[in-house]
Parts: structure tokens; C-alpha cells; sequence
């Protein structure tokens, strides 16, 4: 392929409709599927499209993690430091010792063993939810509560303190918090867990904070980091994949009825839902160690690329069949919305366990659920990192 | 058909155990991937080769 100029534009961030990605994704993926340009938060990069350039760049070490800020840093676009610990921002080899520190204690068995917990937890919910007076909003009610509960039990973290952390993490993946805002909620944030460490230390508990401290492996400082890098992780996505999941699911009544119909659809579901809202909207950044060609334009070093797997996931080459639209029966097909390569999501068994349990519990209980204010009154969230609705008043 | 895995590519995010329970495994202490099986029969072989492609870390080799 020739090099031609690359086209600038700006990454597209608007949505006509809450479902559907912005249509420049689709002109981008078949004719453009590498661009330079802005990305949301103002800072220059290289924009790819397509499910498998998106994979490739991914799963290449040529590429990465330690990059310039998603959001909340200098004016300039300069990197403040992430914390000791962040290691979503780190390279091998350091990021490969807390990986691996934290993978045994995430694995597909202990994840399944956790389901009768979070179906407990579930139900709990479920149970408060119907002794209030409909409308409720689904996401306090129900969509928050459930991985908070889940993931502080995880990590042993007091679930009275649910305010406070609840509203650092918000802030922290805000497109719209001003820097000083961001820094003052991780610090926050790092501070509690930091708090905690402390108290573990001198008094273990039955915790993945506990194991890790008594692991010997981590300063106290990087214990702080990782604890709270899990805090916010287990919080926004899995919260944001169970309420908007349901706004989905409500607005295709004929894909819950075959969920109904066939229970044993909701693994599938639960995949084919990752894939189709894809919440990490704006797609994972990277950055060049090396120059790097790509579809004949040259990536130089520094550089920060970055794969947008919502549009990936729209990918008509690898979604064959109507990949705009939601099927639960959807065939199979590896999906990228935990991300790919060495960073791939770390608790994505865990959010699985959790969305099955809450969508499942959830549309058997209220077999009458429909939101109670017309669609294009939910507020989405267009502004946040991770996609989503504020907020989804529903009635049964 | 023959498996070979590459523990230090590894990073335990269990996608080969979700495609290929029979095939695959985790270490309880770090989750790193274990081999149940090195020479899968060929019913398994569409799980094995799905394993192989959803494993972020390119750490499943299928060898036919
Ligand atoms: S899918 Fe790959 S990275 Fe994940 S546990 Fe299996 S071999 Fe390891």
C-alpha cells in the first residue's frame, strides 16, 4: 500500500442514537482505518477502526501502556506519573509482577465459585428494589450496589464507605472533571485504600487486600495503588454493563423471551451484550516504543495510538451477520470488550458471574420491568469514559 | 493435534478455560494456564483452535 497523507479529524465521540456507535465509524472502518488526529480530550494520536488492526496493535509489544493521560492531566497533554501500582499503565517486565501477583485470584474457578454469593447479593437487592415505591432508579437501586457489594467483599473494603469511593470513581473517569479534580479523587481514593493496608497489615482479614499484603511482595505504597486501581475497575463497568444492559435488553423484549424461553442463552447473552455496548467508548490508548508502519503510514515513537473497541466490535468482516444489532444467539465470535493482549481485563470472569446473576434474577423478578420515562429522556453517558446511563428510572 | 502452551506469555485471563474446559485449566495459585490435555481428540478440535484465538496473550499453539 502507498502512503497517503493522513486524513485529521477528531476522534467522533456523538451518538445519535444511545445504541449506535457515531456512523463516522463505519466510513472510517471501510475507508479510512487509520487517521491522525484529536482525540476527546485534546490530545494528538492515531485513530484504528478495524476489528483486526485493533487485536494486532493489542497484541503487539512494539506498542505500549505507559502513555500520556486519558484524562485529568497537564494542559499540555504531559503525563503526571501514574501511582506506584497502576500497573494498567505498565510494560513487562513490571507489569508482569503484578499481574501475576492478582491473576491466581481472578481465575475462571474461583470466579464460578463466587456465583452463589452474588446471586445472595442479587436477590437482596431485588428484594428491596420491590418493596419500594416504583419509579426507581435502577442504577442506585440495583446496577451500583451489586458489583460494589460484590467487590468490596473481594477486597475487603467497608461498604460504608461506598459514598466517598462511589464518587472518586465517577470523577475519575469524568471527561468533563478538571485536572485538579482528578488528582484530588485518585488521592483520595489511594489514601483510603492506603488506610486499610495499614489495618490489614497489623490485623489480616479473609480478602484479597489481606493476601496481598501478606504476600510480602508490594510496598505498602503499591498496595495502595492496586487496591484502588480494583476499586474503581470493579465498580464502573460492571455497574454501567448491568444498567444499561437492561435499558437493551428492554428496548429488544423479543431477545428477552428467548432468554426466557432457553435459559441456557445467557452466557451467549451475556457475551453478545459486551460486544454490542462495548462501555469503554472511546476506545484503550497506546503508545509507539518503536516506529512502527501501519497501513503504510509511519507511527513514530511516542506516538499514542488508540484502538477503538466499540467500532472493532461493529466490524461487519468479523460480525458477519447484522453486527448493529443486538442477538443474543449470536454464534461465537471473541469479542473485544475486555480489551486484548497482555492487559486484557483482569476481572472480566468476575463482571461474567455478575451479569449473569443480575440480568438472569432481574427479569424473572419483575416480569413487568419497562422504563418509566420515555427513552430519550435517560441520560446517557456521552461524557464519562466508560459509556453508560446516569441514571435509569424504571417501573414494573 | 497437538497443544503447546507458553507459560511466560500467559497473563490467566481464562479465556482458554471458558473455550476448552477439557483442554484447559488454571493454576489455583497465579492462574496461569495448565495443560489438561496435549493431544486433544478431534471433537475437541473447534474448541481448541476458539481457545487459541480468544487467548489475549497469543500463548495457545495449535499444531496439526
Ligand atoms: S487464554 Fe491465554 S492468557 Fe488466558 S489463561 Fe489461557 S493461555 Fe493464559
Amino acid at each position: 500500500m502507498t502512503a497517503t497523507q493522513p486524513t485529521t479529524r477528531t476522534q467522533p465521540t456523538v451518538r445519535t442514537c444511545p445504541f449506535d456507535l457515531p456512523e463516522e465509524y463505519r466510513t472510517l472502518r471501510e475507508q479510512d482505518p487509520i487517521i491522525q488526529g484529536t482525540l476527546p480530550d485534546g490530545v494528538p494520536g492515531w485513530l484504528i477502526t478495524r476489528y483486526e488492526d485493533v487485536r494486532a496493535v493489542l497484541a503487539d509489544p512494539r506498542f505500549g501502556a505507559s502513555r500520556p493521560r486519558m484524562v485529568g492531566g497537564d494542559a499540555d497533554g504531559a503525563t503526571p506519573a501514574p501511582p506506584p501500582g497502576t500497573f494498567i499503565f505498565l510494560d513487562p517486565p513490571e507489569h508482569t509482577r503484578f499481574r501475576r501477583l492478582l491473576t491466581g485470584r481472578f481465575t475462571v474457578r474461583r470466579m464460578q465459585q463466587l456465583t452463589p454469593a452474588v446471586e445472595e447479593i442479587v436477590a437482596e437487592r431485588l428484594d428491596d428494589m420491590a418493596r419500594a415505591e416504583s419509579p426507581v432508579d435502577l442504577v442506585q437501586a440495583f446496577a451500583l450496589p451489586v458489583p460494589s457489594l460484590v467487590i468490596c467483599e473481594l477486597l475487603g473494603v467497608p461498604y460504608a464507605d461506598r459514598e466517598e469511593f462511589q464518587r472518586n470513581s465517577a470523577t475519575m473517569i469524568s471527561l468533563t472533571a478538571s485536572p485538579e479534580a482528578f488528582q484530588e479523587a485518585r488521592e483520595a481514593m489511594r489514601q483510603h485504600i492506603h488506610r486499610l493496608v495499614l489495618a490489614k497489615r497489623a490485623d489480616p482479614t479473609d480478602d484479597i487486600l489481606s493476601e496481598l499484603v501478606q504476600t510480602g511482595e508490594l510496598t505498602d505504597e503499591e498496595l495502595a495503588g492496586v487496591g484502588s486501581l480494583l476499586l474503581l475497575a470493579g465498580h464502573e463497568t460492571t455497574a454501567n454493563m448491568i444498567a444499561l444492559g437492561t435499558m437493551c435488553l428492554l428496548r429488544n423484549p423479543e431477545q428477552v423471551a428467548a432468554l426466557r424461553a432457553d435459559p441456557t442463552l445467557m452466557d451467549g447473552a451475556v457475551e453478545e451484550l459486551l460486544r454490542y455496548l462495548t462501555i469503554v467508548q472511546f476506545g484503550l490508548r497506546r503508545v509507539a516504543r518503536e516506529d512502527v508502519e501501519l497501513h503504510g503510514h509511519r507511527i513514530k515513537t511516542g506516538s499514542v495510538v488508540v484502538a477503538a473497541l466499540s467500532s472493532g466490535n461493529r466490524d461487519s468482516t468479523q460480525f458477519a451477520d447484522a453486527p448493529d444489532q443486538l442477538e443474543v444467539g449470536r454464534k461465537y465470535s471473541p469479542h473485544l470488550a475486555f480489551g486484548h493482549g497482555i492487559h486484557q481485563c483482569l476481572g472480566q470472569q468476575l463482571a461474567r458471574v455478575e451479569m449473569k446473576a443480575a440480568l438472569g434474577a432481574l427479569f424473572k423478578r419483575f416480569p413487568t420491568l419497562r422504563l418509566a420515562v420515555p427513552e430519550e429522556d435517560v441520560p446517557m453517558r456521552h461524557d464519562m469514559l466508560v459509556y453508560g446511563v446516569h441514571e435509569l428510572p424504571v417501573t414494573w | 493435534m497437538k497443544v503447546i502452551i507458553d507459560e511466560n506469555k500467559c497473563v490467566g485471563a481464562g479465556q482458554c478455560v471458558l473455550a476448552a474446559a477439557d483442554v484447559f485449566d488454571q493454576r489455583d495459585e497465579d492462574g496461569i494456564v495448565v495443560l489438561l490435555n496435549p493431544l486433544p481428540p478431534d471433537d475437541l478440535g473447534a474448541q481448541v483452535e476458539d481457545a487459541a484465538l480468544r487467548c489475549p496473550a497469543l500463548a495457545i499453539e495449535v499444531v496439526k
